[in-house]
């Protein structure tokens, strides 16, 4: 079965009100052409999660700006004055997550791990809610793996089997991202066909990945 | 001193916090500049947490990489021996404890070592983004900052925003004082090239210890 398919039939599988990893950082990395498409197809009511909410006008800023988001689950939101707006007339919940547990969460959500500790967060409003454990003398917070309905991934270079090459600073959140969701799509910058990425270069192998969208295209 | 004399005071101080073979990562703004002072011949790895070790300089016009950005979105470059990961390793190396120093600015810092920098709440709410993990896990977290702001103390006795990280705060470098954070409380070790004692007493609401081998700093 093929899994590189149009933009739309991709995004048949976003619905209104799901919970959407996206991977990226600041705009970097983050699959341009599937939000774009997203914007266009009037999905609304998402949680995001992601790294940050990028610039207004680029990657997941625009998805804020248009009002297409209903929660953010994020580290940071401070170049995107439109969220914190958003945020302060009480239309957008948004969770901060210091970044460190946040792309940890999206890992152990994709290991199956039911949760790690980490001392990130002690003493500060981050730890309010949250069980505290103590191993050899010092606290760590218990933090819970995330899951999402769906993940919008950027790949570099992707085979036609889903195996992604990630160039430069575009691994980020979008590695760990493809291994937490339910449907995950790619966004490739370029397809190539199978075998013409050397094993040794894969960073996110094909069985995590669903669907293939050509962003060359 | 104008703004851009303080800056490079406090960064050409912080520089010499810095040891042949550290891992550092700096915080975006006043700390980035610490990198121009870093003295030739001296191997300072930098981090950048979106995910690569051997941060450069910036990209000069005209060959600016899409895919090869610092964590405040500038295009940059990577040095020889660089290295590009995701983002779960990058905080491995934060948060693991394997980066040497870290350097950041602050909103407010106190006598315990806390550190606020990342809210004002009902102003500013930028979010943590990975200073909170940067802060816990760091060898040592040097703040770097103006004394004051707009002429209020920033160095507290208790920080009233909320913390970035609770008595994490080893150094505090403005462009009036070095402040060692120590289990006694504050000591006042240096001083900045035109401050006095009784000046950065005043400018500082923390109590202060005197060190007994007060110097003026050396830049």
């Amino acid at each position: 079965m093929s899994k590189i398919v149009s933009i739309n039939e991709a995004l048949d599988h976003v619905k209104d009100g799901m919970s959407v990893i996206i991977g990226g950082f600041l705009g970097v990395g983050n699959p341009h052409k599937l939000i774009e498409a997203l914007l266009e197809k009037g999905v609304k009511d998402l949680t995001i999660i992601a790294n940050d909410t990028a610039f207004p006008e680029i990657g997941i800023g625009k998805l804020v700006v248009n009002r297409r988001v209903k929660k953010a689950i994020v580290s940071h939101i401070g170049t995107n004055p439109e969220t914190g707006n958003q945020m302060n007339a009480g239309e957008l919940e948004v969770n901060l997550v210091p970044q460190g547990t946040l792309i940890e969460q999206i890992r152990a959500g994709g290991a199956g791990l039911g949760g790690f500790l980490t001392p990130t967060g002690i003493g500060t409003i981050v730890e309010e809610g949250k069980t505290k454990i103590e191993i050899d003398g010092k606290e760590y917070l218990l933090e819970k793996p995330i899951k999402a309905d769906m993940a919008l991934i950027f790949g570099s270079v992707v085979d036609k089997k889903g195996n992604i090459f990630f160039n430069k600073a575009t691994r980020n959140f979008n590695k760990f991202g493809a291994t937490a969701a339910e449907v995950v799509i790619v966004e490739a910058e370029k397809v190539v066909e199978i075998g013409e990425i050397d094993p040794n270069s894969v960073e996110v192998p094909g069985l995590f990945v669903d669907f293939i969208v050509r962003g060359d295209q | 001193m104008d703004k851009n004399m303080i800056r490079e005071v406090i960064a050409k101080r912080v520089a010499k916090e810095l040891k042949d073979g550290d891992v550092v990562n700096l915080g975006i703004g006043l700390p980035t500049l610490v990198a121009n002072y870093i003295p030739e011949g001296m191997d300072v790895t930098f981090q950048s947490e979106n995910g690569f070790v051997g941060l450069g300089s910036a990209a000069e016009a005209g060959k600016e990489d899409k895919d090869l950005v610092n964590a405040g979105g500038q295009p940059v470059t990577i040095k020889a021996g660089g290295a590009f990961f995701d983002s779960a390793m990058s905080f491995a190396i934060i948060r693991g404890g394997h980066v040497d120093a870290t350097v950041l600015g602050a909103l407010q810092v106190d006598q315990k070592g806390n550190l606020a920098n990342w809210m004002i709440p009902g102003k500013m709410v930028p979010g943590m983004g990975g200073a909170m993990d940067l802060v816990v896990g760091a060898k040592k977290v040097i703040v770097a900052m103006e004394h004051t702001a707009k002429g209020n103390p920033k160095i507290l006795k208790e920080c009233v925003l909320p913390l970035t990280a609770a008595g994490q705060v080893n150094l505090i470098i403005s462009e009036m004082a070095v402040i060692e954070v120590t289990e006694r409380g504050l000591v006042l070790k240096e001083l900045g090239p035109e401050a006095t004692v009784e000046e950065v007493v005043a400018a500082t609401e923390a109590e202060l210890i005197i060190s007994e081998d007060l110097k003026k700093m050396n830049i």
